[in-house]
């Protein structure tokens, strides 16, 4: 295939100058692709004016290294190796001389399709396909031109492999040729291989990361360290909303190795030599807190708001014909409830500041870069080019370190600005699990006809739930006549509710003082929840087996079929189990991917187990499939440590828990055996870091039904079943 | 002045006595391959060894180190069973965000040191301890097996 580029000679930069004695590849991708966020295409169009700062995807060096460069951030979900996969397919690379590295936080490495510089959604792979296989493939076109003039031959007689370009019997390695490709004209069009030809893209690939992950050399945030960096602990309102009133720091002074004690909007900061004597120092600090309305937040009395806000008219979510039309043979009701969720992911935030005359260095782990550098560059009065951000590894992000709010930058840049040394701030887990941004509480109401037939014939579905996105850089994208996207995805546009002629959902909105944010699968964390929970409790209704009732309903789905099919046969649906063990089963799509996930589980006085987890995705094109399926063992731990345990309440505005040892999650006992299973499908590609979260929990509730004849209509399951 | 031995070498150290070791060792020695978690030994994110035995270094102050010998993920493939369970993290693909890693690796390594051939009963309650929030555990568990088999 021949890929039209539109590349001009402004957007594709090969500056030598830069990489002694290399050759640097960068171009950015048409406009037209993108939806752009106010700010994002302020940016843009600013860039597009002049020659954008020469930039790389990659760079090739005398030495035979290539170094790939990232766009995005390598939180655990393989990226660090996937897209260096495609550049090295088109390039014909030698993968062992391959180097990754993130790119700064520039225009030039904006999403392709948000338009801003972010890891999330799902998106990295499919959103990058193009971009970084016509990076390899015009770096392969430069060089085999600056063969064809090394070697005096056409072009067209040669070809390249395992990083040399080979006349005949001759051969000229990459790095030899890569000065002199330098200094070439740049390709009008490229022609990228026919899957066909692939030699790395779909092939299973160890990762790049693993031995520095493996012997303790990878520097993630925490681990940066240089001369004249101090460590940063702030003491936050202990409700959210609160103001600092006064704060004595007299007794925090006294620690050893603390520095400096200065105020910042979030709270009151121990500047120290370390983190000990931060801590310590601010065990030490006496702050008076206004703490505002939030103090009376209460997770019953809220809920008991979600209920009343529920009985009355919300804003429409989807609507066709008329719910209240049909008479139904058969009325199945049921009101679901999930709990606000922190991502705790290993790694605590913290972010490293230094400020200079003319600008400020920035090196935090972040999943939205271009958010950050704004930000910080309000707070000093920069241009957002005068904000350097070095992204390094992230100890996971699940969501929690892309913030639109920039939350843990902000306030490290507000510590730096106020204290006047380069500091480093540094979470503790307690601040993390109380820090907010949470998975928003959510209630669900629904009330189903069924036919005669036991299939719905009207669906009625009212949700209860503050939005991510209200106030937000998104509203204007995701917010439409009040109702958010994210809080009712996997509802509104579920081919259950779709396919049922009289349906009506709607959602309410409330606000509170309580921060939230996507978290792993975002508004299908608690969707699928809930419709896979409610096809189930409607097929026993009509006295169905649950695998077939969902195949009745998904008839003219096929990549949802594809799945349910899969992962059932591989599950050996309705074959006889172990004693004590059953099943539960559960399908759906997220983030342009299909899902379906068969449970085995075991009830014992109230105790779940669940033994094995068979997992059968849809996502197109597997680049990586091992990563894939790294993903999805990854997705069943995250969704099941949360379905059986996790839950963040309050109690007189305060977060009730505040490490792992009451905010639990998944240990190693827990942990069921993953099969995954891949539909072969060339469809539309779509992601796998989340889709693979949402379908656990119904899967697992749904045996537990089969197990105990208890409908778990409330996470954590812990809660129910005591 | 307090002196610990880190991966065979001796430190000097001005730092407070009830200083948890994981401090010492991250912000003052400056050998960043023990995380921060916790800061309760909850997690394990922080574990090394002291005198070959598997410990929070986020709770354990250093004062308790005076004398013994710490080894950290910086020195563990000196260690044969180290270097085994190293090389099977990385035949069976374990890591993936990677900051919970050095933590298990240290926890596998003291497993498997006191315990030639784990069951799988063995490595829940020997690694339980021991968090991983990417959910790599069914590869963790297949590692500490085939590292047992190498060591076999």
């Amino acid at each position: 295939m021949t890929a039209p580029l539109n590349i001009s000679r402004r957007t594709f930069i090969k500056a030598s100058a830069l990489v002694v004695g290399g050759l640097v590849i960068a171009f950015s991708i048409p406009q037209a692709k993108r939806f752009l966020l106010p700010g994002a295409q302020d940016v843009a169009n600013k860039d597009a004016a002049k020659l954008p700062e020469p930039n790389a995807f990659l760079r090739i060096g005398t030495d035979n290294t290539i170094t790939v460069m990232l766009a995005h951030s390598e939180m655990g979900q393989s990226i660090w190796t996937t897209l260096p996969m495609l550049i090295a397919e088109e390039l014909d690379a030698d993968w062992s001389k391959i180097k990754v590295e993130h790119a700064k936080a520039a225009p030039e490495y904006v999403h392709t399709a948000y338009g801003i510089q972010i890891t999330g959604g799902s998106s990295t792979t499919w959103s990058e396909f193009d971009r970084y296989r016509q990076a390899g493939a015009l770096t392969r076109a430069l060089l085999v031109a600056a063969a064809a003039e090394e070697f005096g031959v056409a072009a067209e007689t040669l070809r390249t492999e395992d990083g040399f370009v080979i006349s005949g019997d001759k051969k000229i390695s990459y790095g030899e040729l890569a000065e002199r490709a330098a200094g070439l004209d740049t390709p009008k069009a490229v022609t990228l291989k026919q899957p066909k030809d692939w030699k790395i893209i779909g092939k299973a690939t160890k990762r790049l990361d693993g031995p520095e992950k493996i012997n303790g050399t990878a520097i993630f945030g925490q681990d940066i360290h240089f001369d004249g960096l101090k460590i940063a602990m702030v003491a936050r309102s202990p409700v959210f909303g609160g103001t600092v009133k006064s704060y004595d720091a007299s007794a925090a002074k006294q620690i050893k190795g603390v520095q400096n004690v200065v105020q910042v909007p979030t709270g009151v900061a121990v500047i120290a030599d370390h983190y000990w004597a931060a801590k310590q120092g601010r065990d030490a600090l006496k702050v008076e807190w206004d703490l505002g309305a939030g103090a009376s937040l209460d997770t019953p009395a809220m809920l008991a708001q979600y209920r009343e806000l529920a009985a009355r008219p919300g804003a429409t979510a989807a609507q066709a014909g008329d719910v209240n039309a049909a008479k139904p043979a058969k009325i199945v009701e049921a009101e679901y409830v999930l709990p606000f969720l922190a991502h705790s992911p290993m790694e605590p935030l913290n972010c490293a500041v230094k400020i200079s005359d003319d600008g400020c260095e920035i090196w935090t782990g972040t999943q939205m870069q271009t958010t950050d550098q704004q930000a910080a560059a309000k707070i000093l009065g920069l241009k957002p080019e005068q904000v350097k951000i070095h992204t390094v590894f992230l100890g996971g992000g699940f969501g929690r370190r892309a913030n639109p709010a920039a939350d843990f930058v902000s306030e490290a840049v507000q510590v730096a600005k106020a204290a006047g040394v380069p500091v480093k701030t540094v979470w503790s887990r307690e601040d993390d699990v109380k820090g907010g941004y949470y998975r928003p509480m959510f209630l669900h109401q629904a009330k189903i006809g069924l036919a005669e037939d036991g299939m719905p014939s009207s669906w009625q579905h009212v949700e209860v739930g503050q939005s991510i996105m209200v106030g937000t850089p998104f509203e204007q994208f995701m917010i439409k006549d009040g109702v958010d996207a994210t809080s009712v995805e996997g509802v509104a546009d579920s081919p259950y509710v779709k396919g049922v002629a009289n349906h009506h959902v709607s959602l309410h909105t409330p606000k509170s003082p309580i921060p939230v944010l996507w978290w792993r699968s975002v508004g299908h964390s608690h969707s699928a929840f809930v419709m896979e929970s409610l096809i189930d409790e409607l097929a026993h209704a009509a006295g169905k087996d649950t695998l077939e009732y969902r195949r009745t309903l998904l008839k003219d789905h096929p990549r949802h079929l594809a799945a349910l099919n899969l992962a059932a046969e591989k599950a050996g649906w309705g074959k006889p189990l172990p004693k004590g063990v059953f099943r539960g089963i559960a399908v759906h799509e997220s983030f342009g991917s299909y899902v379906a996930q068969v449970a085995e589980v075991s009830v014992n006085k109230g105790a779940v187990k669940v033994h094995r987890v068979v997992c059968a995705i849809d996502c197109g094109l597997s680049v990586n499939p091992d990563s894939l399926v790294a993903q999805m063992e990854s997705s069943v731990a995250f969704g099941l440590g949360a379905a059986l345990q996790s839950k963040i309440t309050f109690k007189d505005g305060m977060v009730e828990q505040s490490n792992f040892h009451d905010y639990n999650v998944l240990r190693m006992a827990d942990m069921p055996k993953v099969e995954v299973h891949i539909v072969p499908s060339t469809e539309k590609m779509g992601g796998v870091g989340e889709p693979a979260v949402p379908p656990l929990a119904p899967a697992v509730t749904n045996a537990i039904f089969a197990a105990t004849g208890k409908r778990i209509r409330s996470l954590p399951i812990a809660d129910q079943l005591a | 002045m307090i002196t610990l031995n880190i991966n065979g070498k001796q430190h000097q150290l001005d730092a407070p006595e009830d200083m948890p070791i994981l401090w010492a060792l991250r912000d003052i020695v400056h050998l960043t391959g023990t995380k921060f978690g916790c800061g309760m030994a909850q997690c394990g994110a922080c574990t090394v060894h002291l005198d070959g035995q598997p410990i929070r270094s986020c709770v354990t102050p250093v004062a308790a180190a005076v004398g013994k010998t710490i080894t950290t993920i910086e020195a563990i493939q000196n260690d044969q069973v180290g270097q085994a369970v190293q090389a099977a993290w990385g035949e069976i693909d374990v890591v993936q965000c990677g900051y919970c890693q050095s933590g298990q690796i240290m926890a596998a390594t003291a497993l498997l040191a006191n315990n030639k051939k784990p069951t799988d009963a063995d490595i829940d309650a020997a690694m339980n301890g021991n968090i991983c929030r990417c959910g790599t555990y069914p590869r963790i568990r297949a590692a500490i097996h085939a590292a047992a088999e190498k060591l076999a």
